[in-house]
């Protein structure tokens, strides 16, 4: 009898409900998996479903923080010049085997450099496999920073990067390195079918895959040779339901025993019910009003102050949150390691803010507000959010017309250098590190892409250029805490809010830690009996 | 018969062509451009930019375009999705028999209550039983198909515990799917009570897609049984003695089905199509999600190829409804 059909016999014979047993964890998800290859997708729904449960990486973040810690790799040695990082690899890890292949040797260096060169390096085998489309390797500036792989020994690895970048240690623990079998890559090239290290994936992961029927269910099973702790069921199974309202009833039903994304509406009956547990976490991410500081009067400080004073925060939280959500007075999320608690927000004082407009000669301004099209986490209306603050922005005599476009229209028009208008947009943040908010967003060289404010300001630019080369947290902090302090003094966007992150369980789910990075993590999730 | 059958065989060919076109053309004319929209709030660099367009092929003349991918589709070769990496014809395929086998029990559901619905209207014109059905059906149009399936699933589901909430089958049941129609393979499997759970999963989305082809169906009988029951030859036939049931069973019905039997091809087309909303709700892995989601990432390969494919589909219907009319009414095979 096969072990599928032992996992089915067993879960049959439990008495739990119709789907589920303490042996099988089900996992309303809300949406189907890109691939199972994080390195060629960005999807949070898809780091769920391959990076988190199938793969490993050198470093990991620790589940529920921001800390790094070791993975893969054993510990790290950081060069005196910040140039070359060594990682020692872990010994004796094994990876998963399918029908198709079976390891002959543990993890060692050689998937390493694989990984990273199959991403880097336009002339390896796997670069244009499945699309060879590495948008985070890419987007991470990845190919500029790493010079060059090179293999020690089988198990020290060293890269030589081109400039000092204290975040890489934490990049190594983002979705996008995690660690592929270079073997399993090798013996699906010689069999013709590279595609399938994208479709039937191989990791060293505490779940291995068992099988994807797409838009209905993912299955794993444990990896039972698994180097860290093992993990407490037997098999996963993620049951893709992409309506909210229907994951909360198979959830009630006992079909699911975790849910993610409630409506934020449902949360409070969630609350109140006997038989359902919710959790609630700060989201690593920020919703703001960006400003164009490149044309009058935005240009000026004292003006984007004055209007940043207009907004009634609180009711955004109300009414476009609904209550899941806390207000943002910095650029960097609370859960952020250098979060500078110490500032103040500016206070809700419209009176004070058309005093203000009026000092610097700005009246009967008229404002495009630019509103977002779709649904994110830092924003889950930004049509209301805007119609929110042009009642807002009538009060001090701005006329505002809320604009918006197809999202891809939005998302190329908005970097337009001349972009006429405040932007509404928002970023979740990738790996823990203050760096990806504050460079990637308000850094200079990210003008006419990601930096939406067009905002180039050389004491800021100069604290976070200082901030990315310095080896330890202890000696980063303070810049990226005075690098805020000058944010909220000029002030080139209106912080709205930091979105409150649910996820709804039934009571015997026991170990789930909501995860600040965003992921859905079920490696030492169990059930009670 | 043969003649009437190429001639309808023929009018194949430019309808392929012109939907090959309109499939083509409909997701290139909607603004936003899938490399942005792939890269989301990140960005990313002109030079990336281009790189991405040389991948993608939109560096292109877009009649080059065009005719790289019709010759493709002339070769079975639909592309492959721009998200998935996967070929468009591979994706299509493991979807399409869900939507098919869903779509197939709407339309039996539809049908087996429509007619007879219709028939008992319309033979009791203007009585009690008439006007309710009637009322129902016009209920059964105007429903939101979200707000009747959440409804269901409360009711049936969640206070009754009658119908399992969603998907296709208990996720007990394992086994490899080789028809794609869970009915089949869970007869196939031969796992114990995986065709009963097979069935108790389909019964509310089976509902709620055949609610509205039911409302439509009993309507258009109804009144083509109305316009027939006035004919002459009705009469003749109640004035030879026959029984109400022979001539409403059969002299009636068989004339009345000519434009029920349009409606039911018309409504095929719409269920495979329009099953959005049921699937959707239902967690049903059809295509119409499928189409949806590919439309939102401004996913070519897919939105092109799955039209093209669901066009076919309901080409392929249309043409089979021509050949019942010729089964049912000679006139028209012998024209």
């Amino acid at each position: 009898m096969s072990h599928i059909r032992k996992l089915g016999l067993a879960l049959a014979l439990t008495a739990f409900g119709t789907a589920a047993s303490a042996q099988s964890l089900v996992y309303c998800s809300e949406g189907s998996p890109e691939g199972f290859d994080p390195a060629l997708y960005t999807a949070g729904t898809t780091f769920d479903a391959s990076s988190h449960p199938i793969y490993n990486r050198l470093t990991e973040f620790k589940v529920g923080t921001t800390e790094v810690i070791p993975g893969l790799a054993e510990s790290w040695d950081v060069s005196d010049d910040g140039m070359t990082v060594t990682f020692s690899l872990r010994k004796g890890v094994k990876f998963h085997s399918n029908d198709a292949f079976s390891p002959s040797r543990d993890f060692n260096a050689d998937d390493v450099i694989f990984t990273f060169n199959r991403q880097k390096n336009d002339d390896h085998p796997y670069n244009q496999v499945s699309g060879g489309t590495w948008e985070y390797f890419d987007g991470m500036s990845m190919p500029d920073l790493i010079g060059s792989i090179e293999k020690v020994d089988d198990y020290t690895v060293k890269f030589n990067l081109t400039r000092p970048e204290a975040p890489f240690i934490a990049n190594m623990a983002m979705d996008f390195a995690s660690i592929v079998s270079a073997e399993y890559g090798e013996a699906m090239m010689a069999a013709g079918t590279p595609e399938l290290v994208n479709q039937a994936p191989i990791g060293t992961g505490p779940f291995k895959f068992q099988a994807y029927q797409k838009d209905a269910v993912i299955r794993y099973l444990r990896h039972d040779d698994y180097w860290g702790d093992p993990a407490k069921v037997d098999a996963l199974i993620f049951a893709i339901t992409p309506d909210a309202s229907v994951r909360y009833q198979k959830v009630q039903a006992g079909e699911c025993h975790v849910m993610a994304y409630p409506n934020p509406a449902d949360v409070q009956a969630m609350k109140d019910a006997e038989d359902i547990m919710v959790m609630e976490q700060e989201g690593l991410n920020v919703g703001y009003l960006a400003y164009n500081t490149t044309i009058p009067p935005y240009d000026n400080a004292n003006v984007r102050r004055a209007l940043n004073m207009a907004i009634d925060k609180q009711a955004i939280i109300d009414v476009v949150f609904q209550g899941s959500g806390q207000i943002a007075k910095n650029p960097l999320p609370p859960t952020m390691w250098s979060y500078n608690d110490k500032i103040t927000d500016d206070e809700y004082n419209p009176e004070k803010a058309q005093e203000m407009l009026a000092a610097e000669g700005v009246e009967g301004l008229d404002m495009k507000i630019w509103a977002m099209p779709v649904q994110r986490p830092y924003n889950p209306n930004a049509r209301r959010m805007a119609e929110l603050m042009q009642e807002d922005f009538a009060k001090v005599g701005v006329n505002v017309e809320i604009v918006s476009y197809e999202w891809g229209e939005y998302l190329s028009r908005s970097r337009e250098l001349d972009r006429d208008g405040a932007i509404l947009l928002g970023w979740t943040g990738d790996n823990g590190d203050p760096d990806n908010f504050l460079a990637v967003l308000l850094g200079c060289d990210g003008r006419e892409n990601s930096n939406r404010a067009q905002w180039c300001h050389q004491p800021f630019e100069d604290l976070i250029q200082q901030a990315k080369v310095l080896p330890t947290q202890e000696e980063r902090q303070p810049l990226y805490e005075e690098a805020q302090e000058i944010f909220k003094e000029q002030a080139p966007w209106a912080t709205i809010a930091h979105s409150v992150v649910y996820m709804t369980m039934r009571p015997e789910v026991e170990g789930y830690v909501v995860h600040p990075l965003g992921g859905h993590i079920f490696n030492q999730v169990g059930l009670s009996q | 018969m043969l003649n009437y059958v190429l001639s309808r065989l023929l009018t194949f060919v430019p309808t392929f062509i012109g939907v090959t076109l309109i499939s083509f053309a409909f997701i290139r004319v909607l603004p936003g451009d899938p490399i942005i929209v792939m890269a989301g709030e990140r960005g990313l660099t002109d030079e990336r930019y281009a790189e991405l367009s040389e991948q993608f092929g939109f560096d292109r003349p877009i009649y080059v375009q065009f005719w790289e991918y019709l010759t493709g589709v002339l070769q079975g070769d639909f592309g492959n999705s721009f998200v998935t990496k996967k070929p468009v014809w591979d994706e299509f395929f493991a979807l399409f028999p869900a939507t098919l086998e869903l779509s197939i029990c709407a339309m039996i559901f539809a049908v087996l209550l429509g007619l007879p619905a219709g028939v008992i209207a319309a033979v009791n014109r203007g009585k009690f039983f008439d006007r309710a059905l009637m009322s129902t059906a016009l209920v059964g149009y105007s429903m939101p198909i979200f707000w009747w399936a959440l409804l269901l699933i409360i009711v049936f589901s969640g206070m009754l515990q009658w119908t399992p909430v969603s998907g296709r089958i208990d996720l007990i049941y394992y086994f490899p799917d080789p028809t794609g129609f869970m009915l089949i393979d869970a007869i196939a499997s031969g796992q114990k009570g995986a065709l009963g759970s097979a069935v108790r999963h389909l019964v509310l989305p089976t509902i709620v897609l055949g609610t509205i082809p039911l409302a439509v169906i009993a309507r258009q009988t109804r009144s083509a049984m109305l316009e027939v029951l006035g004919e002459d030859y009705i009469r003749t036939a109640r004035a030879k003695g026959l029984t109400a049931g022979r001539i409403n069973g059969i002299h009636a019905l068989r004339n009345a089905l000519i434009p029920v039997i349009t409606v039911i091809g018309l409504s095929v087309g719409t269920l495979l199509a329009g099953a959005i909303l049921t699937e959707t709700i239902f967690s049903w892995p059809g295509i119409g999600k499928w189409m949806v989601d590919s439309i939102f990432r401004r996913d070519y390969p897919v939105v092109q190829g799955g039209l093209l494919l669901i066009a076919v589909m309901v080409m392929i219907v249309n043409l089979t409804v021509d050949m019942l009319y010729g089964v049912i009414n000679p006139k028209i095979r012998k024209r």
